[in-house]
C-alpha cells in the first residue's frame, strides 16, 4: 500500500472517502454499489406492492374478474365515503392543533431550563414514545371509561352527577391522540428551540416587546420549520392511527383506516379497499404538501 | 432591566400552566397503566382496590397465556431480524449518499425516508396484495420484509446525521498514510458513527415491536404478533392481562433505553 495507490484509485472510491480537492466540479457522486442493496429492497418490497395496489384498484368487481373504474366511482360517488375521508382529515387537523397548543409551551419551558431539567424533560417525552401505541390506547380506555379516572374525579368534585360518555366520542379520541402523537411534535420542536439564537429573544425584549409579542414575532417564525416537521408527523400518524381510532372511537365513528381494514379482510372487496387505501395515501400526501407550502410561504415572508 | 407587565405575567402563567398540563397528559397514562397492572380486581378500575401480582402470574402461566407468549416471541424474532437486516443495508446506503450534493442523492434520501410519512396502513394492504399475487403464503419471513422497509428510515436518519458530523480530514489523513478504504471505514468511520447507528437501530427495533399497520395485514392466526393480539384482547373483553403485558413492555423498553443511553448518550445529545 502506498500513497500513489490511494490517489490513483480516484473515482472508484466511495463518495465518503474521496477528498474534496480531487472531486469533479459537482462534488462527490452517489456510490450506486453501496446504495443498491437497500434500493433493491425498497423496489421489491415497497414500490412493487404500491404498484400492485394501484393495479388492483382498477378491477370493477370484488372477484377481480373485470377491469373498470367501478370501484373508484362507487367510492367517490357516495357521500358516505366522502364524509369518511373528510372526518379522517379533520381528525388529523384536530390532533395537530391540540398537540401544538400543548407542545409549544413545553418547548418554551425546555428552552429556559437548565441541563439537568432538560435531560429530565427529554426522558418525560421519550417515555410515552417508547410505550407502545396499543398500550397508550389501552391507558386511555382506563382513563376515559364510565368508571374511569376522569369521570370519578368529575363526580368527586361534584361537577357532574352522571358519568360522561367520553369513549366512542370524537372528543375522547382527540384527547387520546394528543398524548399519543405529542412526542412526534415535541422532538423536532425541541431541536429547533435549542438551536435558536438567544440574542434575538433578548434583543426583542430589550427593545420593549412583551413576552407574548416576542413569542409571535421572534420565537414562532424561527421555530416554524420544527413545527412543520412535527405537524407533518402528527397529521400523518393521527389520520392513520387504526387501533386508537377503532378502540376509542368505537364502531360509530368510521375513519378511512377502519374502512380499509373492513373492506379488505372482512368484506373481502380488494379493489374497493385499494381505492380507499390510495385515497388515504393521497389525502395524507396532500396534507403534507399543504404544510410544506406553509413553510415556504413563511420563509419568504 | 425588564419590567414584568401584567401581560407578561399572564403569558408566563399560561405557558407554565399549559406545559404542566402537557407533562401530566404525557405521563399520566403510563403511570395509570403500570398501577392498574398490579390490581387484585377483575376490572380496570383506577386506583386499584388492592395490590398484587395476580395478573403477572396469570400472564406468565405457560398454559393459560400460551398464545400471548407465542405472539411475543414472534414479535421479538421479527423485530430483531428486521432491525439487523435494515441496519446493514441502511448503513451502506447512508455511506453512498452522505456528503453528496447532487439531485440523485436528494432523491435517494427522500425515497429511503418516505415510509416515515407515507401512511404505513396503505402500505400494509399493498404488501398483503403483493405477496398474495405472488402466491407467497403468510409467514414470519414476509413480516420481516414488511417491517424492514418501514423501520429502515429510523436507522437511515441517525446514520446520515452522524456521517454529516464526521471530520473528513481524519479519512484523508488515513488514506494519505496508505490505509485502504475498508481499513479507514473499519478503524475511523465505523467507530465514530456507531452511536448514531445504535440509536437508530434501537428506535427501529422499538418501532417494529410496536408496529400495527403492517402486521395487521401480513400476520394471521399462526404468525400472530403481540400488538395485534393485544388489540384483540382489548376489543373482546377488557382483559387485565393487557395491563400486565404493558408493565412488562414498559420495564423492558426502559431497561433497553438505559443501556442504549449509556452507549450512545441519546438523551444527553437530545437535550444539548
Amino acid at each position: 500500500m502506498s500513497v500513489a495507490v490511494a490517489t490513483t484509485t480516484g473515482d472508484a472510491r466511495p463518495a465518503l472517502f474521496r477528498g474534496r480537492a480531487r472531486a469533479p466540479s459537482g462534488g462527490p457522486r452517489v456510490d450506486w454499489r453501496l446504495a443498491a442493496p437497500l434500493g433493491l429492497a425498497y423496489l421489491v418490497f415497497f414500490a412493487a406492492p404500491f404498484a400492485i395496489l394501484f393495479g388492483i384498484s382498477f378491477y370493477a368487481d370484488a372477484e377481480q374478474t373485470r377491469l373498470g373504474l367501478d370501484s373508484w366511482i362507487k367510492f367517490y360517488g357516495d357521500l358516505f365515503y366522502l364524509k369518511v375521508v373528510f372526518d379522517t382529515l379533520k381528525l388529523g387537523v384536530f390532533a395537530v392543533v391540540a398537540t401544538t397548543i400543548l407542545a409549544y409551551p413545553l418547548a418554551l419551558v425546555f428552552r429556559a431550563a437548565g441541563p439537568r431539567a432538560r435531560q429530565a424533560l427529554v426522558l418525560i417525552i421519550l417515555t410515552p414514545l417508547l410505550t407502545s401505541v396499543v398500550i397508550r390506547t389501552f391507558a386511555w380506555i382506563v382513563i376515559l371509561a364510565r368508571e374511569g379516572v376522569v369521570n370519578q374525579s368529575l363526580m368527586a368534585l361534584g361537577l357532574t352527577s352522571t358519568p360522561l360518555n367520553l369513549l366512542q366520542t370524537e372528543l375522547g379520541l382527540v384527547i387520546a391522540l394528543t398524548q399519543i402523537e405529542m412526542p412526534l411534535m415535541l422532538l423536532p420542536l425541541l431541536t429547533l428551540m435549542s438551536r435558536m439564537d438567544q440574542n434575538l429573544v433578548d434583543g426583542s425584549r430589550a427593545l420593549g416587546a412583551s413576552q407574548a409579542r416576542t413569542f409571535f414575532k421572534v420565537i414562532l417564525p424561527l421555530t416554524l420549520p420544527g413545527w412543520i416537521a412535527g405537524a407533518t408527523l402528527v397529521f400523518a400518524s393521527a389520520a392513520t392511527a387504526f387501533i386508537s381510532q377503532s378502540v376509542i372511537g368505537g364502531a360509530r365513528l368510521v375513519y378511512l383506516p377502519a374502512l380499509i381494514w373492513q373492506q379488505s379482510t372482512v368484506v373481502y372487496n380488494w379493489p374497493f379497499a385499494a381505492v380507499a387505501s390510495l385515497t388515504l395515501l393521497f389525502a395524507v400526501l396532500a396534507g403534507i404538501m399543504v404544510l410544506g407550502l406553509l413553510g415556504r410561504f413563511a420563509r419568504t415572508d | 432591566m425588564q419590567r414584568a407587565t401584567a401581560g407578561d405575567l399572564a403569558y408566563r402563567l399560561l405557558v407554565r400552566g399549559l406545559a404542566g398540563l402537557a407533562i401530566l397528559i404525557l405521563l399520566a397514562p403510563v403511570v395509570i397503566v403500570v398501577a392498574t397492572s398490579f390490581t387484585t380486581s377483575q376490572t380496570l378500575r383506577f386506583p386499584p382496590p388492592d395490590l398484587s401480582l395476580r395478573w403477572y402470574r396469570e400472564l406468565f402461566d405457560p398454559v393459560r397465556s400460551g398464545p400471548i407468549h407465542a405472539a411475543a416471541w414472534n414479535s421479538v424474532w421479527v423485530a430483531g431480524t428486521a432491525t439487523l437486516a435494515a441496519t446493514v443495508l441502511t448503513v451502506l446506503a447512508a455511506l453512498a449518499v452522505a456528503r453528496v450534493k447532487r439531485p440523485s442523492a436528494r432523491i435517494l434520501e427522500a425515497g429511503f425516508l418516505s415510509p416515515l410519512v407515507l401512511p404505513t396502513l396503505s402500505y400494509g394492504l399493498a404488501a398483503l396484495m403483493f405477496f398474495s399475487v405472488l402466491g407467497i403464503r403468510p409467514s414470519l419471513n414476509i413480516l420481516i420484509a414488511g417491517h424492514l422497509v418501514v423501520i429502515a428510515p429510523f436507522v437511515f436518519r441517525t446514520t446520515l446525521a452522524s456521517l454529516a458530523g464526521l471530520d473528513q480530514t481524519l479519512l484523508e489523513a488515513s488514506a494519505n498514510l496508505g490505509a485502504s478504504r475498508f481499513y479507514g471505514f473499519r478503524r475511523i468511520t465505523l467507530p465514530l458513527i456507531a452511536p448514531g447507528i445504535l440509536a437508530g437501530a434501537f428506535l427501529a427495533f422499538v418501532s417494529s415491536m410496536d408496529n400495527v399497520p403492517v402486521s395487521l395485514f401480513l400476520s394471521n392466526a399462526r404468525t400472530g404478533m403481540l400488538p395485534i393480539r393485544m388489540w384483540g384482547m382489548m376489543e373482546s373483553t377488557l382483559d387485565v392481562r393487557v395491563a400486565a403485558i404493558a408493565g412488562v413492555l414498559i420495564a423492558s423498553t426502559l431497561a433497553l433505553l438505559l443501556v442504549v443511553d449509556r452507549l450512545t448518550g441519546l438523551t444527553r445529545r437530545m437535550s444539548a
